[in-house]
This record gives C-alpha cells, structure tokens and sequence, in this order.
C-alpha cells in the first residue's frame, strides 16, 4: 500500500508539471539560500584563516605610529638595535624580522615586471612562514656587507624567467643588478585575489642603501612566537620595552603599535560566522515561507481534486489511505525542491567563489540538513491539507462541483 | 409489501434519516422496510426530494441511517465505523454515478484498475483484470483514452467497468442515465442487464424514467421518504 501511495503521488506530481514547478519554487530558493550562504561562509572563513596560516604563526606586528592605519605621522621609525633589544630581551620570540619594503621596477632580459621588493633578515621566512623552493636564502657576509643578492616569488619568477631556473640569473632591480639566490615556494592566491607570490627579498642593509635610500631606518618589525606561547605576557613585555627605549612619558600614549595576527584573524572570522549566522537565518525564513507555499497549493489542490478524494472514498480508500497519498504528495513535492534546491546552491557556489576567488568546497553536512528540512516542511505542511482531505464525506465530495 | 425470503442479501428494518438538527432537522427517509435478494435489478423511483439518493448512499454503506437497522449479509451496517464502511464498500460494492465522475487526464485503463489498487493487487493482476472489464463494456482499444477523449455514453461505461472489475455482489447507480441521451442510456441498460443475469449482480438502480425502469426486475417507487408502492416486473424489458 505505501508503494502504491508513492506511485499515485508521483503519478499525480507529474500530471501537474506545470503546477508542481511552481509549488516548489519557494523551497527550491529557500534552499538554494541555505546552501549557498552557509557554503560562502564557511569559505570566507576559511580563506582568513589561510590568509593568517601564510602570513605566519603567532606572529605579532610593531609598527610606528598609534593607528592600524597605513601612515604613522610623527612616529619614529624603529632603528635596527630595536629589533635586536627585543630579540636580547623576550625569550619566547622564535623569529625577529626587521623589514623595509618599496615597489620596484624589475627587469630579467628582455622581461618588465613591477613588485613590491622587501629588505630583512632571514628570520623573515621565518617569521613569513616562507620556503625555499630553490637556492638558498642569503649568507652571513652577503647579509653584513648589504651585497646585491635576491630571493624571489614564484610569480615574479614565472613572469621574468618562465620556465627556466632563475637562481644564479642577474634581475635588474631599479639601477642596481642583483644576483637571484633562491626562489620561494608558492603559496597561491590570497584574499581578494592579492597575490602572495608577487615579492623579492633581498638583504636588509642591501635594501636599506640602494632602495629606500636610508641606511637607519626600519618600518615594521615582525615577531614570530614560540608554539603554545600565550601573546599577552609577551605582548606586554614588547610594549614595555617599546616605551623605555623610545622615552614615552608614563601618561603619554604610544607611538607605535603592536597587532597580534591571530586576534585579527578571530575578530574577523568571528565577523564572518556572525553575518553566515544571520544572512543563514535569513535563507531559513524564505525556505519556511517556500513551506507555506506547498501548503497553500496543496489546499488548492484537495478543493480542487475534492470530486476525486469522493471517488477515492467512495470506491474504498480508507481515511489513511488518501491522507497517505496527500501528506506523499506534499513531501515529495518540497524533497524534489529540496534537489533542485541543491543544484541550484551548486551552481551558484561554483560561480560566486569563482567570481570572489574564495576556495570553495562541497559541503555534505548543510545539503544534508537542508534536504531533511525540506522533506520536513513537505510533512508539517503537507499534513494539514492531506488531514482536511481524509476527513471529508464521500457524498458531498462525490457532489461537489 | 414484497418481501422476498429467505434471507435477504439487504435488509432495511424501520430505516430513517434525519438531515440537520433541532427546528432545521428534515427527515428524509421515514421507517423504510425493503428487503433485496441476491441477483435481483431493482430500480427506485420517485419524485424529486423522496430520499431516492439518501436510501441509495445508505444502501451504498457511504451513510449511516440515523434510525433503524441496516444489515448486508447478516452484519449490522448502522454498527460500523467510516473506515469499516469504506471495507464493506471495496470488497463488496461497485459504484455508477450519475455524472460518470472519471478521473480526470487519466486513461480508462488507470481510472479501471483504481478499485484493485486499494485492493492491494499486483500490476499484472491489474493490467489483465482491468483489461477483461473494458471489453466486457465493449471498450477494447479504448483503454489508453482519457475521460476527455470519450463520449458521454463511453465515459459511463468505463465507470461501469470500473465498478465491476472487482466482481462486486452489488452494483449501485444513481441515475446512471441521467446525463445520457436515450439510445445511450438503452445501452447502458443493456449492459446492466447482462451483467446482472449472465454474472448474477445484484443490481440497485435509482431512475426519473419509467423507460428505464423498466429493464429493472423489481421496481421500488419513493414518495416523502416513505414506500409507495413495490412492483415485481415478471415482463421486463429486454434486448
Ligand atoms: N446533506 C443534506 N442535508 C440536508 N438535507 C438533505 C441533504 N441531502 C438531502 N437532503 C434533503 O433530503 C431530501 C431527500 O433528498 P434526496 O437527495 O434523497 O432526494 P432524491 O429523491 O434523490 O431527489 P432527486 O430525484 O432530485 O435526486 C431532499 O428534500 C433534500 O433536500
Ligand atoms: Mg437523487
């Protein structure tokens, strides 16, 4: 018999094509929603939480000047004894990475290509979470002696040199030549399409007199911690030491500031999860409202069919019988919207991860959820129609026109 | 009053209906006592508003009576619950109506085989049996048509096949003719007579016109819910 009541449903579904398409619109999109902004979600989480794992591990950033922001007018720079007070002074630090940065026309040939050339110490591919795909990283004399030597991205590498090995290769940088040493293992596309692997790095001192034209200076220092050292301790040690070596007056603020990387990449994937919560929740009310869709067709539908529920009745179905065939109808209506539905999420994932360069992954948990609620919905709002369709006498059905 | 011995298939004793309550009430069928046989054609006649369809549905188990007893083969029908009725009614009976009531954008051979469905019947079982009932009614070839595709006089003999593909003991028609014009309608007497003498249904008929009537082997006249008259036809009208 519950073979039987499957095959009416679906006979009937099928004989109103046109309808039962419209019926599941609402819980097709309701879906769709569901899937669509729980699987960007999670991808954007996701992806913050690469972008951190790349910059590093339990690194920490000290800047001059008080604000997040780019300029820090007023601030000192940091001098490179700052860098090496603090690596005396805090044990738990692994990696202590004073580092100067500025763009730079790159010439390899007959090549052009434009990036953003780094000056620093070799803890920077430590503390960058950087490795050496080929060569070497730089030496103690070439370090000391500021000697014209680089370490290049995968993608200043493919579009200088292509194909061919590029350590040993001369790479014009600006109006000096450098000899390449290493090339960096790529680490792939970063959030909004930033690229990673765009960099040069050559030695500290080489940068600061032939790029930056100043031999003093440091912009940023970057920090990397010791796994399983709690920051706080740490960070305060830094800021400490920060305020004596600058002469900071004990009620003057402070002229430079220091971010730890993981409380970012909380904030913000704590952000992130807030608005999947909420754009999420969003998506459920329309797949409820899709529910209410089904039981609105599905009373249509029993007023309309009412002369057939008489004939039904009338040649013997029993009251579950036909609340069966109905309450069938309804559930396979919404679990075939609830497909539909997960293509469609499918669909759209592939094209906006594609579009925001979010990594995408199938996700079987949330189809799995929003497929079981929309079979669900089908039941809850199948029932009623189907209920009013069982319950009603044979002869006025079998009268009503 | 004829009441035909020994047992009958259908026994009404002191049968009434009451429609609505208190001051509206309006009672429809007033003490009937009607005993059927097995195989016997009967045709019900009577003005409008005699209580002709109301005796019909009770006979049909698909009302209760809200006085009396009402026994088919010996069990206490007014006893029963709807779902016990409905039991009655798919191993038992067969149903004509009077508007042929098909289902719709569905072929003769799925609208046939419907009864054997409740009836938890294989497909193949189906196929066949719903097969045999369309010729039966001189519909084979017709059985991928839907109802919108037949005639009035074609529709109404799929609804008599649907009622006969389960080998009812009873077919029931309410005015089976009523939307039929007269060359039809003598078909679908036709058709009720043989099925009723070469395979012994007993048939329950209810008819404005005497013509038709006259098929019957037993004709019961209804006038304000009460017994008029009740005539054996020893010379019915044949083919
Ligand atoms: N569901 C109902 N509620 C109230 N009154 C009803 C109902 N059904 C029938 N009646 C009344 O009962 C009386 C008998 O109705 P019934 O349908 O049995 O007549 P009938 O003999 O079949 O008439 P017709 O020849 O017009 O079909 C009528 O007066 C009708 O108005
Ligand atoms: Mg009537």
């Amino acid at each position: 018999m519950f073979i039987n009541a499957i095959l009416l449903a679906l006979r009937e579904i099928r004989r109103n094509l046109m309808r039962s398409f419209l019926t599941i619109l609402g819980i097709v999109i309701g879906v769709a929603a569901v899937i669509t902004m729980v699987t960007l979600g999670n991808g954007a989480t996701r992806m913050v939480g690469e972008q951190i794992a790349s910059l590093g591990s339990n690194l920490l950033i000290l800047r001059p000047g008080q604000s997040m922001g780019p300029a820090a007018f007023g601030a000192p720079n940091f001098r490179l004894a700052d860098a090496e007070a603090i690596r005396a002074q805090v044990s738990a630090l692994k990696a202590v990475a004073p580092i100067v940065s500025s763009g730079a026309p790159l010439v390899a040939g007959n090549n052009n290509w434009s990036s953003t050339v780094t000056g620093a110490t070799n803890d920077y591919f430590i503390a960058g979470n950087w490795k050496i795909a080929a060569g070497r990283i730089f030496s103690e004399d070439e370090q000391h002696a500021g000697r014209a030597v680089c370490v290049i991205g995968a993608t200043v590498q493919s579009k200088l040199f292509g194909h061919q090995n590029p350590v040993g290769a001369e790479l014009r940088v600006k109006n000096f030549s450098c000899l390449v040493v290493g090339l960096l293992t790529s680490k792939g596309q970063g959030a909004m399409g930033m690229d990673q692997d765009d960099v040069v790095v050559m030695p500290l001192k080489t940068a600061q007199r032939r790029l930056t034209g100043n031999p003093q200076d440091i912009r940023v220092i970057l920090l990397s911690m010791r796994d399983g050292a709690a920051p706080e301790p740490i960070m305060a040690q830094i800021r400490k030491l920060m305020r004596e070596r600058r002469k900071i007056a004990d009620n003057d603020d402070d002229n430079f500031n220091l971010m730890d990387t993981r409380q970012i990449a909380e904030i913000l994937s704590g952000t992130i999860s807030t608005i999947t919560t909420l754009l999420g929740a969003v998506a459920a009310v329309s797949l409820l409202v899709g529910g209410i869709g089904i039981m609105n067709i599905m009373l249509v539908s029993v007023t309309e069919r009412t002369r057939e529920i008489g004939i039904r009745l009338a040649i013997g179905a029993l009251e579950h019988e036909v609340l069966l065939q109905f309450l069938i109808e309804a559930v396979a209506l919404s679990a075939f919207g609830g497909i539909v539905g997960i293509l469609l999420a499918l669909i759209s994932c592939l094209g906006l991860s594609a579009l925001t360069h979010m990594p995408f992954e199938f996700q079987p948990g949330i189809n799995l959820i929003s497929f079981a609620f929309s079979a669900l919905i089908g039941v809850l709002f199948g029932y009623m129609p189907a209920r009013r369709a069982a319950r009603l006498d044979p002869i006025e059905a079998l009268r009503h026109e | 009053m004829n009441t035909p011995t020994p047992t009958p298939l259908i026994e009404f004793r002191g049968v009434s209906k009451t429609y609505g309550q208190g001051q509206a009430a309006f009672l429809a069928l007033r003490g009937i006592h009607l005993g059927i046989r097995q195989g016997e054609f009967l045709a019900i006649m009577g003005p409008s508003g005699s209580g002709k369809s109301t005796a019909m549905n009770i006979l049909g188990c698909l009302d209760a009576p809200s006085e009396g007893e009402f026994t088919f083969q010996g069990v206490h029908v007014e006893r029963l619950g709807r779902n016990q009725r409905a039991l009655l009614r798919r191993h038992y009976l067969g149903f004509v109506f009077q508007g042929f009531n098909l289902l719709a954008r569905t072929s003769a051979q799925e609208n046939v085989e419907l009864p054997l469905l409740y009836r938890g019947e294989s497909a193949p079982k189906r196929h066949a049996a719903a097969r045999e009932a369309l010729a039966r009614v001189g519909l084979s070839g017709w059985e991928r048509h839907t109802p919108a595709e037949l005639s009035g006089g074609q529709q109404q003999r799929v609804a008599i096949a649907r009622a006969i593909v389960t080998q009812p003991l009873v077919l029931l028609a309410d005015e089976p003719t009523g939307n039929l014009d007269s060359h039809r309608s003598h078909e679908i007497m036709e058709l009720l007579v043989t099925l009723n003498r070469e395979q012994g249904i007993t048939v329950l008929m209810v008819t404005h016109e005497p013509d038709m009537a006259g098929y019957a082997s037993r004709v019961v006249h209804f006038v304000d819910g009460e017994i008029a008259r009740d005539d054996l036809q020893e010379n019915r009208a044949c083919s």
